[in-house]
C-alpha cells in the first residue's frame, strides 16, 4: 500500500515561486555584466546586403557586437542563432553588447543596415501552387535525409471543388486495412475540409538568458522545461564539450513545449560573454517572445470519415497540408494521423502529408502537437455524424474508442494501456452528460445552451533514462534529477517514488535539481507528456539498486544474507531479530567505509550514459549511492489519453460564450499526485480553450508582417473567461508497464478541452460546423446572420 | 518593428496642476503628459514616441476623486477605472459608467488605468501599433484599409483615409450621460462637450481628441440631465479580460408607460469616435421600447455603413446591439 503515491504534498519550489524569491534567469545580475540586445529582420525574408555597426560600436557604452559569422552556421533548414538570410520576421541578424539594455538598443538603432527582400510565404497552399513563392530559397518543404526539397502541385490539383482541400503529391504518406472496402461498407460518409490556425505559446517567462565563463567553464541561466537533456545541444551550439557547460535552470516560466530542449538563442549571451570577457545577460522582450518564440504548427487539411449505422468507422481517409514556419518545425501531422489511428480506431486508414515551410515563427511543439490540433478538427465531424445517424456523442465515441489491446498508426504499434472508454463512462456519469444533453438547443432569449464532449490522445512515456539516488551519512535521501522543471511538479511527484521504495518519510527526503554542477543524471526533458512514466522508471530503478545495496551493506556489517533483511523507519532490520538493525545514515556510513560500487567509486553497470557517470564521479565517496539505467520492460507507446465534457451558453446575437460547466476525466494511470493532476486538467482546459476560441496567429499577406506580438492581441484566455470551479478526474487503473502504474497525461488534458467547446458551439448553433480554429465572435455572428463569413474556407492568418 | 527597450527621458513629478501646466509649455511637443501608463509606456517601449520630458501626473492630488459639485458629478480625470467601478455616487446615479470602467482591460490594469486615460488614448490599429508609417503617424497611407488587409475590428463609419477605431469604452458612456471635458492650460480653463471631445479624422488624423498642446484634461463633468435612468451597456469583445471592443453600445432611456421618451445612444468601435446614434434616437422617441422598435431602429443604425475586408459582421453585430439595448435596456 502506497504511503506516498497518490498523496498530495508541496513540492519544494512553490514556496519561492509565491513568495517572489524564485530567481529566473533574467533575474540574475553579476558585477561588470553586460546586456544584449538584438537586431532582428524587419521583413520575412531577406539577404543582408550590408551591414556597418561601426558608429554603433564607437559609442560610450557599446562593449561588443556579435555577427552571424562568428557564430556556428548549421545547414538549413535549422533554427540560427544569427543569421544573414533572415526567414521571418524577427529573426536575429546581430547582437549588441553594451553596460545598459538602453544604450545597446541605441547602439542597434544606429546600425546600418541593407536588406535584399527575397520571395515569401505565409500560406503553404500558396507555396504549393507551381508559380507560388517558396520560404526558402532552396525549396519550400524539407524530405527527411534530403533537407530542404522543392514540391509543386499540378494546376489541375487547384481544380477541384471549391472550398476542399486540393490534394496532390504527398511528402509522406501511410495505410492499413482496405481503404476502399470500408467506404463501401459505410452507410455515411462524411468528406470534409478544415483549418487549424498556428498560435503562439507566449510562455509567461520569455527566453531569456544570462551567460559567463569561469575556469574554462561556459555557465548559463537559461529558461527550459528541460534540464539534463539540453546540454549537449546547448554545448554544441556554443562549440564546448558537454562536461564544459554548466546549465543552470531552476524553474521555468511556462514552456508549452517550446522549451523542451536547447534553442540556438542561448548561445549568444554565452559568445558574447566569451568574446568581452563579462558576464552578458539577453532579456527577451514580449514582443520579441512573439516574434522569435515559438508557435504551434497550422494545419490545412481534409478528411473523409466513412461509419456504419451503428456510428462505427469503418475507414477514414487524411491529408494534413501542415504550416511548418520556415525551419526544422515538428512533426505534428504524422503525430495527428497517429491519434486518429488510435483514439477512433478506425477498420482502415490512409494517411497523406505534406509538410510546407513558411517565413512565419519557427515551429515547435505545442502542447498536444498534432493530436490536439486534429481533435479540434475531428471531433466535431463526429458528432455531425452522430447526430446524423442518430447516436449519442458519447456513444459513439465509445463504441470507437481504444483499448489496452488496440494498435495504432501505420505500423500499427501496440500501446501499453488504454482506458478512454472508462474516461467517457466515468466522466458521463459525473458530469450528468444525460441530464445535460436534454437542455442542449434550449434557448433564453439570444442565449443557447450547448453541451459537448470531447477526446485527445498523446503518447506519454519513455524508457532507457538514468536514476541516481544517495543516502548521505546523517540518513538523508537526495534524490538526483536531471529532468528539469517545466512547471507541472513532476519533477517532484516522480521523485516520490524513491521515498516510497525506500520507505522514507518525504521530510527526510531532498531532490537535488536544477543546476547541472549538481552531479545530475542523464534523463529525458520535460516534454511530450513523458515524465510522469519515465522517471517513475528511473527513480524506482536507482532506489531498488539502493534498496539492494542498503541490505547488503547490513548483512556485511551484521552477518547474515542480504535477503534476511528488511526495511522499517528507514532503518535495515533483521527479518528473524530485530535487535540486528542499522539506520540508513549509518550504512551511508559503511557504504564510504567499502567504498566501491556502494559509494560510487567504482559502477556495477556499464550500461550508464556519460552524463550519470561524470555525475557519480562527483558523488563518490559521499554516501551511499543507489544508480541505474531504466531497463524495466516497455513493449508500446505509453497512451495519455482523456475526455472533456462541457455546457456552455452561447449568445447568438453577439458571439458570446460563456462557459457554465466544464469537467476532464484523464487516463494517466495510476495518480501520483492529485493536486497536480487537478491543475492540469483546469489549465489544459483553459488553454484549450483558447486554441478553441480566442488563439491565432495573424499576418499580413502584403506585407508579411504579424499582428499578435503581445498579450493582448494573441489573447489566451484568463481566469474571467472559464467559471470559477472546473471539475477534474481519473481513470485512475495503473498502466501494467510501470513499476507505480503511472502514465504522463498534459497534452491531451488540452485537446479535449478545445474540441469539447468547439463541439458545444456547433451543438448550440443546431448543427453549424466551423471546421476551423479558432471560432471567434465574428464566425458565429455571421453565422447566426446567415451571412458569409470573411475568410474563405482554406485560408490561414485570419485575423 | 517593436523594440521594447525605452529611450532615455527627463523625468517631472509635479504635485499641482499649475506646475504640470508650466512643464507641458516648458516643453511643448517634446513634453508628454502621464497618467496610469498603460498607453503611453506601450509607445515609450517601442520607441514610437520618444518625448525628452515626461510629466508624470501621478503625485497632483487635485486630479483625483469624485465630488459633487451643486447638481453635477465631478470626476477627476486622474481617478483610477477601479475607482469609477465601485464608487457609490457613480453606481447610484450613473451606473452605466461604472459598469462600462468594470469592462476595460483587466482588474490589475483597472487598478492603475485611469479615466483619463481611457479617454484620451490612442487607437489600438494593430498596423499603426505595429510602428508602420501610416496616415496616422504623419506617413502616406493606410495599411487597414487595403483589400487583403486583416481589419475585423476597424472601422464602419467616418473613415477619412485611416480606418482606426476609438478604443474607449468609458467615451461612448460619457457622450451618453452628455459630459463635459474640463480642460485647461496655461490661459484658463475651459469645457468641451464630450461629444465634441474626440478628433473627427477628417479634421486631423493624428490625434484622437481636441486637446491641443499644452492642454490638460482635469476633470469630468457629468450633469445630473440622466442621472438614475434606465441604462444599457454591452461590449462585445473575443475574451473577458484585456480586449478592446468589437462594438460596445452605451445607451440610457426616460421611459414613461413603456413609452421611450427621450434616450442617447452611442456605439464605440466602430468609428474613430464614439458615434451617437442620432437617427435611431430619433426615430424611437415616442415609440414603445420594445423588441419590435428595436429591431427597425437596428435597421437604421447601420445605414451608411461602409464594410472593409475582414469587418462586414460588425454591421450585424451592431444591429444586434442597437436591437438589445432597445429592447433590454
Amino acid at each position: 500500500m502506497a504511503k506516498i503515491i497518490g498523496r498530495d504534498f508541496i513540492p519544494s519550489d512553490i514556496h519561492s515561486k509565491v513568495t517572489g524569491r524564485a530567481k529566473y534567469a533574467e533575474d540574475i545580475r553579476m558585477d561588470g555584466m553586460l546586456f544584449c540586445r538584438l537586431l532582428k529582420s524587419p521583413i520575412p525574408h531577406a539577404r543582408v546586403k550590408s551591414l556597418d555597426y561601426s558608429e554603433a560600436l564607437s559609442m560610450e557604452g557599446v562593449v561588443s557586437v556579435l555577427t552571424a559569422d562568428e557564430v556556428s552556421q548549421t545547414p538549413g533548414p535549422s533554427d540560427n542563432i544569427l543569421t544573414n538570410e533572415p526567414h521571418f520576421v524577427g529573426e536575429p541578424i546581430l547582437a549588441v553588447a553594451a553596460v545598459s539594455e538602453k544604450i545597446a538598443q541605441d547602439a542597434i538603432d544606429r546600425i546600418k543596415i541593407e536588406l535584399v527582400p527575397l520571395p515569401f510565404c505565409l500560406d503553404p497552399l500558396e507555396s504549393l501552387r507551381p508559380e507560388g513563392p517558396n520560404a526558402r530559397v532552396d525549396g519550400n518543404t524539407i524530405v527527411r535525409g534530403e533537407g530542404v526539397k522543392e514540391i509543386k502541385w499540378k494546376e489541375e490539383d487547384f481544380l477541384e471543388v471549391a472550398g476542399e482541400l486540393p490534394m496532390g503529391e504527398p511528402g509522406v504518406e501511410w495505410s492499413y486495412g482496405e481503404l476502399e472496402r470500408g467506404f463501401e461498407d459505410a452507410s455515411l460518409i462524411l468528406d470534409e475540409s478544415f483549418v487549424t490556425a498556428s498560435n503562439a505559446h507566449h510562455s509567461m517567462e520569455p527566453r531569456s538568458a544570462m551567460a559567463f565563463w569561469q575556469n574554462g567553464k561556459c555557465h548559463i541561466y537559461g529558461s527550459t522545461q528541460s534540464q539534463a537533456i539540453v546540454v549537449p545541444g546547448l554545448a554544441r551550439y556554443i562549440g564546448i564539450e558537454p562536461e564544459d557547460l554548466v546549465y543552470i535552470s531552476q524553474y521555468c516560466g511556462g514552456g508549452f513545449g517550446s522549451k523542451g530542449g536547447a534553442y540556438p538563442l542561448m548561445a549568444i549571451p554565452a559568445l558574447l560573454s566569451k568574446k568581452t570577457s563579462r558576464p552578458v545577460l539577453m532579456r527577451i522582450s514580449r514582443a520579441e517572445e512573439y516574434f522569435l518564440g515559438s508557435a504551434r504548427i497550422g494545419f490545412q487539411g481534409r478528411i473523409k470519415l466513412g461509419f456504419r449505422d451503428d456510428g462505427r468507422i469503418t475507414a477514414v481517409d487524411l491529408y494534413i497540408v501542415q504550416e511548418n514556419g520556415p525551419n526544422t518545425g515538428f512533426g505534428d501531422m504524422g503525430s495527428a494521423a497517429d491519434a486518429v489511428s488510435l483514439v477512433y480506431t478506425p477498420m482502415a486508414m490512409r494517411y497523406r502529408g505534406i509538410s510546407i515551410l513558411t517565413n512565419t515563427p519557427p515551429r515547435g511543439a505545442q502542447r498536444g502537437p498534432g493530436q490536439n490540433q486534429i481533435a479540434a478538427a475531428v471531433e466535431p465531424l463526429i458528432d455531425k455524424a452522430a447526430k446524423r445517424l442518430g447516436i449519442d456523442g458519447v456513444k459513439i465515441r465509445r463504441l470507437n474508442a481504444p483499448d489496452s489491446r488496440s494498435l495504432y498508426g501505420g505500423s500499427r504499434n501496440p500501446v501499453t494501456s488504454a482506458h478512454l472508454r472508462e474516461a467517457l463512462d466515468k466522466g458521463a456519469k459525473k458530469f450528468g452528460w444525460n441530464e445535460k444533453k436534454s437542455e442542449s438547443g434550449s434557448r433564453k432569449g439570444s442565449k443557447v445552451i450547448g453541451v459537448g464532449v470531447g477526446q485527445a490522445f498523446h503518447s506519454a512515456g519513455s524508457s532507457g533514462f538514468d536514476g541516481l539516488v544517495r543516502i548521505s551519512t546523517d540518513g538523508k535521501l537526495h534524490i538526483h534529477t536531471g529532468v528539469g522543471n517545466l512547471g507541472t511538479y513532476s519533477y517532484a511527484a516522480t521523485s516520490r517514488v524513491a521515498a516510497e521504495i525506500l520507505g522514507y518519510r518525504w521530510e527526510n527526503c531532498e531532490i537535488v535539481r536544477g543546476d547541472s554542477s549538481k552531479h545530475l543524471p542523464w534523463n529525458n526533458g520535460q516534454f511530450g507528456s513523458n515524465t510522469s512514466f519515465t522517471m517513475t522508471r528511473t527513480n524506482y530503478v536507482a532506489a531498488m539498486d539502493a534498496l539492494q545495496k542498503l541490505k547488503e551493506l547490513a548483512s556485511i556489517s551484521l552477518g547474515g544474507s542480504w535477503e534476511d533483511y528488511d526495511i522499517e523507519n528507514e532503518t535495515v532490520v533483521n527479518k528473524g531479530d530485530s535487535n540486528l538493525s542499522m539506520s540508513y545514515g549509518d550504512l551511508a556510513v559503511k557504504a564510504i567505509e567499502i567504498g566501491g560500487r556502494y559509494s560510487g567509486k567504482e559502477l556495477a553497470s556499464d550500461d550508464l550514459n556519460e552524463m550519470t557517470i561524470r555525475a557519480v564521479e562527483g558523488l563518490a565517496g559521499t554516501g551511499l549511492i543507489g544508480v541505474a539505467r531504466d531497463n524495466l520492460d516497455r513493449t508500446g507507446t505509453v497512451p495519455a489519453l482523456a475526455a472533456g465534457f462541457i455546457k456552455i451558453e452561447l449568445d447568438i446575437e453577439t458571439g458570446a460564450i460563456r462557459i457554465l460547466d466544464y469537467l476532464g476525466v484523464a487516463d494517466c494511470g495510476t495518480v501520483l499526485h492529485p493536486q497536480g493532476l487537478a491543475a492540469q486538467v483546469k489549465s489544459g482546459a483553459i488553454m484549450g480553450f483558447g486554441m478553441a476560441c480566442t488563439e491565432r496567429h495573424f499576418y499580413d499577406s502584403q506585407w508579411g508582417i504579424p499582428g499578435g506580438v503581445g498579450f493582448y492581441q494573441a489573447k489566451p484566455p484568463s481566469y474571467l473567461d472559464v467559471p470559477l470551479e472546473l471539475g477534474w478526474d481519473a481513470v485512475d487503473i495503473p498502466d501494467p508497464q510501470n513499476p507505480v502504474g503511472a502514465k504522463g497525461i498534459g497534452e491531451p488534458l488540452m485537446g479535449c478541452a478545445t474540441s469539447a467547446l468547439l463541439c458545444a458551439i456547433s451543438d448550440a448553433l443546431g448543427g453549424h460546423y466551423f471546421n476551423r480554429t479558432p471560432v471567434v465572435p465574428d464566425m458565429i455572428v455571421n453565422a447566426a446572420a446567415g451571412q458569409e463569413q470573411s475568410h474563405s474556407p482554406l485560408q490561414v492568418n485570419t485575423q | 518593428m517593436l523594440k521594447d527597450t525605452m529611450s532615455g527621458f527627463e523625468l517631472y513629478q509635479p504635485t499641482d496642476v499649475d506646475n504640470a501646466l508650466a512643464l507641458v509649455d516648458r516643453f511643448g511637443k517634446n513634453g508628454w503628459l502621464l497618467a496610469g501608463g498603460y498607453d503611453s509606456l506601450d509607445w515609450f517601449k517601442n520607441r514610437g514616441k520618444t518625448p525628452v520630458a515626461i510629466i508624470d501626473l501621478a503625485g497632483v492630488e487635485e486630479l483625483r476623486g469624485v465630488r459633487e459639485v451643486g447638481e453635477i458629478l465631478e470626476i477627476g480625470a486622474l481617478t483610477t477605472l477601479t475607482e469609477i467601478e465601485r464608487h457609490p455616487l457613480i453606481n447610484e446615479r450613473f451606473s452605466l459608467l461604472a459598469e462600462a470602467a468594470s469592462k476595460v482591460a483587466s482588474p490589475q490594469i483597472r487598478n492603475a488605468a485611469t479615466l483619463g486615460g481611457n479617454l484620451c488614448q490612442d487607437t489600438r490599429c494593430w498596423y499603426y501599433r505595429y510602428g508602420l508609417n501610416c496616415y496616422r503617424a504623419e506617413g502616406n497611407t493606410c495599411y487597414a484599409s487595403g483589400p487583403e488587409a486583416l481589419n475585423r475590428e476597424h472601422a464602419l463609419f467616418g473613415a477619412s483615409r485611416c480606418v482606426a477605431v476609438t478604443p474607449s469604452d468609458t467615451g461612448p458612456v460619457l457622450v451618453v450621460l452628455d459630459a463635459e471635458m474640463v480642460v485647461r492650460n496655461s490661459k484658463g480653463e475651459h469645457i468641451i462637450k464630450a461629444e465634441d471631445f474626440f478628433m473627427d479624422p477628417a479634421v486631423d488624423l493624428t490625434r484622437m481628441t481636441v486637446l491641443e498642446p499644452g492642454d490638460l484634461l482635469t476633470a469630468i463633468r457629468i450633469p445630473n440631465t440622466w442621472a438614475k435612468q434606465s441604462f444599457y451597456f454591452e461590449k462585445v469583445r473575443d475574451r473577458n479580460s484585456w480586449d478592446f471592443a468589437l462594438v460596445s453600445i452605451a445607451a440610457a432611456f426616460v421611459v414613461e408607460g413603456g413609452v421611450v421618451d427621450d434616450l442617447r445612444v452611442t456605439c464605440g468601435g466602430v468609428q474613430c469616435v464614439p458615434r451617437r446614434l442620432r437617427k435611431v434616437e430619433d426615430f424611437v422617441r415616442g415609440l414603445p421600447k420594445n423588441e419590435r422598435t428595436g429591431e427597425l431602429a437596428a435597421e437604421i443604425s447601420v445605414s451608411g455603413a461602409q464594410v472593409l475586408n475582414k469587418n462586414h459582421f460588425k454591421v450585424s453585430l451592431m444591429k444586434n446591439l442597437v436591437k438589445r439595448a432597445i429592447r433590454d435596456g
